[in-house]
């Protein structure tokens, strides 16, 4: 059985289980010790996730579990993504009044289903983590309950979200009735036996598979949910479904087709082609249109997104780690964003719309500079990190032999370059249209700027990351 | 023709048209209804397929728990589902296109080789309820306990999202009633005596 391996989890649902105890016993005014303690799990989990890494593959758990360098990277940025957000998220929360403890509670619970998705080692446990994760953003998203956009755009995600895991179970069922098989060593023997593209059974039991996966990423075709549930839900909400979700979707993609049905590369390929491309090419056009920040950045993420899986799609290593680092520092860019966006507001005021952002560096030069650190850093313009990351792709990209993508590519991001720009040119030459003071706490103020200096720092030395990153995916044999 | 057969297609023409009946009749509560019908039906198909256990939850907890609260809430909500059906004509005919595509797809895949097998690979357990026991706490615990976190997730959201203190429900606040004092209830109002003309 060995269920010490699970460790990471283990604590972090007793830890969840303990905050839900403890707080019910709490008074409304120590909601704050509700909220140190989430950090604390979080940092704790962290710690054990680290300690796990030992450069060994080991499964455990009747072969549902695994333990490798890949499930620590994933597992350990998980967890310092959704530290980092749940500090910005402390200010939306307590400007708004709705400052309450469950907010947190569901964001753990979101957490556990990412890990559970990451270490994953059998198709069922795939989707159970996926449902765990979804079922609690869902009710993030509905979580301002007063406010009837919020309601509305949780509703569309949930029917949504719920056809998209309704296709991915679909296609694991046909793929169990074709070998019999759930857990991916296993899989991949069935896979690797057969000539996937003659194999029409397989290649419709992929097609739904990738269906399900492309959802969570939100690329094109499946993009529809993206640009309404980014605008509808609290934005402290968009910022943590905007980020840390986006690398337990990877971690799918990387288990279940890369790891799981490898051997199908050649089937799968072609649809992650087609979507990536497409999703670099309707969200870098369709969000020059936006007016309203939230909706921009949204179609900004899919074509982020089509990135990545242009960069999975190759089936090499070197394409594999380079979706990894994107995914990653995306997700800090992207935490990064919204935080900007969270101060920008205050109590009874979203700053949503591309005029908020006007004359920023007059109103506070410090954060109008941090953002154009991560908007300069979306358009992939070095010495930001955004540029390496783009970088490494499209070399991974061409070095698999896709050379006109990786031209459109280019083309889009130079295209997508207008609409940051854009914004860049409202912070520092338009004049401000609001007054008010811009202000935040220490630790608040500490992270975003360490967030925002890491982008460049990341952007000039990025061997040490995408080293990890490589290292990673070599020790998973991916 | 064997007799197993005839009652596989009785039951799935009646699935089939519950199924289509809970889409396109006007009233709720009906549709609730066919659809109980429908999960009757694929119990009974179950059963045929020699999975007692699974047949008789789906009866126990769709049938038995699910749908009946479902039912108190179509009856409690104000449902007006008119506009609901508005664009049903409109978007039918795109909606049947695709339904028939992937019909059609479903029915070329499911006739291939690996999926026309007469008998099981593995023979049903004599006691399935059993069989499922020995492997669900043990081999399946992981997949288990996670299922089991969903569930708490579903409460602490359903919690969340409707339990709310509203201002205008009147309520009884025992404290504030035992600490009341007579000076809060009875008022003492000094009148002239009224006389016989005024009145």
């Amino acid at each position: 059985m060995n269920i010490v391996i699970a460790m990471p989890e283990i604590f972090l649902l007793s830890t969840i289980c303990l905050i839900l105890l403890l707080d019910v016993f709490l008074r409304e005014d120590c909601r704050m010790i509700t909220y140190l303690l989430t950090q604390v799990a979080l940092l704790a989990t962290a710690l054990l996730a680290y300690g796990a890494m030992d450069g060994e593959k080991t499964t455990g758990l009747n072969g549902m579990y695994v333990r490798d360098d890949l499930a620590g990277v994933l597992k350990i940025s998980i967890l310092l993504l959704t530290f980092v957000v749940f500090v910005y998220a402390r200010k939306y929360l307590k400007d708004r009044t709705i400052w309450v403890s469950e907010f947190f509670l569901l964001g753990l619970f979101a957490v556990l289903g990412m890990l559970v998705m990451v270490s994953a080692n059998h198709l069922l446990v795939v989707y159970l983590g996926l449902e765990l994760l979804a079922l609690s953003m869902y009710a993030l998203v509905a979580f301002n309950r007063d406010d009837g956009r919020s309601s509305e755009a949780a509703m569309k995600y949930f029917v949504l979200g719920a056809i998209a895991s309704g296709l991915l179970l679909y296609g694991i069922s046909i793929l169990y009735g074709l070998s019999g098989k759930l857990e991916f060593a296993e899989v991949l023997t069935y896979v690797s036996s057969q000539n996937v593209l003659e194999n029409i059974p397989l290649l419709f039991a992929l097609v739904f598979i990738v269906a399900g996966i492309a959802f969570k990423f939100g690329a094109v075709p499946f993009h529809m949910w993206v640009p309404d549930v980014y605008q509808g839900a609290p934005t402290a909400v968009t910022m943590f479904l905007g980020s840390v979700p986006k690398v337990a979707a990877l971690a799918m993609l990387l288990r279940v087709l890369a790891e799981s049905m490898g051997a199908a590369q050649p089937g799968w390929a072609q649809l992650l082609l087609v979507f990536g491309l497409l999703s670099v090419f309707l969200g870098n056009l369709i969000a020059i249109a936006q007016f309203n920040l939230k909706r921009m950045l949204a179609y900004s993420t899919i074509a982020h997104m089509g990135f990545i899986l242009l960069g999975a799609l190759t089936g090499t290593t070197e394409g594999y780690s380079a979706a990894l680092f994107y995914t990653i520092t995306y997700a800090m860019m992207a935490a990064g964003g919204f935080a900007i966006l969270i101060l920008l507001g205050r109590e009874g005021f979203e700053a949503e719309t591309l005029d908020d952002l006007k004359g920023l560096n007059e109103r506070n030069p410090w954060y109008a500079f941090i953002m154009m650190v991560f908007l300069f850093s979306m358009a992939g313009i070095p010495p930001t990190v955004g540029f390496y990351a783009k970088l490494s792709i499209i070399q991974a990209v061409m070095q698999a032999g896709y050379l006109w993508p990786a031209v459109f590519m280019v083309v889009m991001s130079v295209i997508g370059a207008y609409y940051y720009l854009r914004a860049i040119k409202m912070i520092y030459f338009d004049k401000p249209e609001q007054t008010a003071p811009i202000q935040a706490e220490l630790d608040f103020n500490i992270l975003i700027s360490v967030n925002g200096v890491l982008m460049v720092l990341l952007g000039l030395f990025p061997s040490a990351l995408m080293g990890v990153c490589s290292a990673a995916m070599v020790a998973s044999r991916l | 023709m064997t007799f197993e057969q005839i009652i596989f297609y009785l039951f799935s023409a009646v699935l089939v048209a519950a199924a289509v009946g809970m889409v396109t009749v006007r009233s709720p509560v009906y549709a609730a209804l066919c659809l109980i019908l429908s999960f009757f039906t694929s119990a009974a198909l179950w059963l045929l397929l020699e999975a007692e256990f699974l047949g008789l939850v789906l009866v126990l907890v769709y049938v038995g728990a699910v749908m009946v609260l479902f039912l108190f809430v179509i009856m409690m909500l104000d449902l007006n589902t008119d506009p609901l059906k508005e664009g049903l004509v409109k978007h039918a005919p795109v909606g049947f296109v695709v339904a028939a595509v992937i019909a059609v797809e479903m029915i070329l895949v499911l006739q291939s080789a690996p999926f026309q097998i007469a008998t099981p690979l593995n023979p049903a357990p004599a006691n399935n309820t059993e069989a499922l026991g020995a492997i669900l706490y043990t081999d399946y615990v992981y997949p288990f306990e996670i299922a089991a976190v969903i569930l708490v997730v579903a409460i602490i959201a359903a919690i969340t999202l409707t339990l709310r203190r509203r201002p205008d429900s009147r309520k009884q606040d025992i404290s504030q009633q035992v600490q009341v004092k007579r000076a809060d209830r009875v008022r003492l109002v000094k009148m002239k005596a009224e006389t016989k003309e005024q009145a």
